[in-house]
């Protein structure tokens, strides 16, 4: 199953994919793009272009998916990530759980997004208002291996 | 007789900041066998020393992340991951 997509995310469509008679709780999380005064260099944000490598991001996704799976019994996640460029406003990523009770619901939605950030092969580039454009080099992250 | 080289072809694949550092996606390295992940990066910066790799960048074999020790084998792919910004 892809999970990488080149166009708008439709978040109604997963949780359709995840409803199910044994869940009572349905969680979701969209992660959209920033164009903010924090981002006013160069004109201001215009949009980010995301690329990734495909076959790897597809891999692990799945294995975020298996053990979320594995880790919160009876739920359901369904999860796209949009690659090409996004504008302002729209989202990158769209996630939708669904679990027999809310704490689950809420802890796996959460545990999916976390882990994208942490282990997902896929890169930012900001494209500016004045034409430049940008590697999202982002803090907190691992530039390189810990030692 | 297909000549025994004692050399590793190795495939690299090469994305977003780093594939503009070293001016490719794909690149084949080739390494003394038995190798590691830390001997191809040597390959690496001596076959591009102006390329301003990091000391220890995220590296992929098959897919999945692996410490720099990581040995390699024939047919394996590496690949060199900037700092991850997905989500």
């Amino acid at each position: 199953m892809t999970r990488l997509v080149p166009a708008a995310l439709a978040i109604d469509r997963l949780l359709a994919e995840v409803a199910a008679p044994h869940c009572g709780g349905m969680c979701t999380f969209l992660g959209t793009v920033r164009g903010g005064p924090e981002e006013a260099a160069h004109g201001g944000v215009t949009g980010i272009e995301y690329s990734a490598y495909e076959a790897m991001a597809e891999a692990e996704l799945d294995r975020i998916v298996s053990e979320t799976l594995a880790r919160w019994p009876g739920a359901r996640v369904a999860l796209h990530h949009r690659l090409g460029l996004v504008p302002v406003g729209e989202a990158s990523i769209a996630i939708a759980v669904a679990a027999p009770h809310r704490a689950a619901a809420f802890d796996a939605c959460r545990y999916v997004i976390e882990q994208v950030k942490r282990r997902v092969p896929i890169w930012k580039r900001e494209m500016h208002a004045d034409g430049t454009a940008t590697w999202v080099d982002p803090d907190g992250r691992p530039a390189e291996v810990p030692r | 007789m297909p000549p025994t080289t004692g050399t590793l072809a190795v495939p690299v694949r090469l994305f977003a900041r780093y594939a503009e550092l070293l001016g490719a996606e794909r690149l084949t390295i080739e390494v003394p066998a038995p190798a590691t992940v830390a001997a191809l990066l040597e390959r690496l910066r001596t076959a591009y020393p102006a390329a301003a790799l990091p000391a220890r960048p995220l590296v992929a074999v098959n897919l999945r992340q692996v410490a720099l020790d990581a040995a390699l084998a024939p047919g394996d792919e590496v690949a060199l991951l900037p700092p991850l910004s997905g989500g």
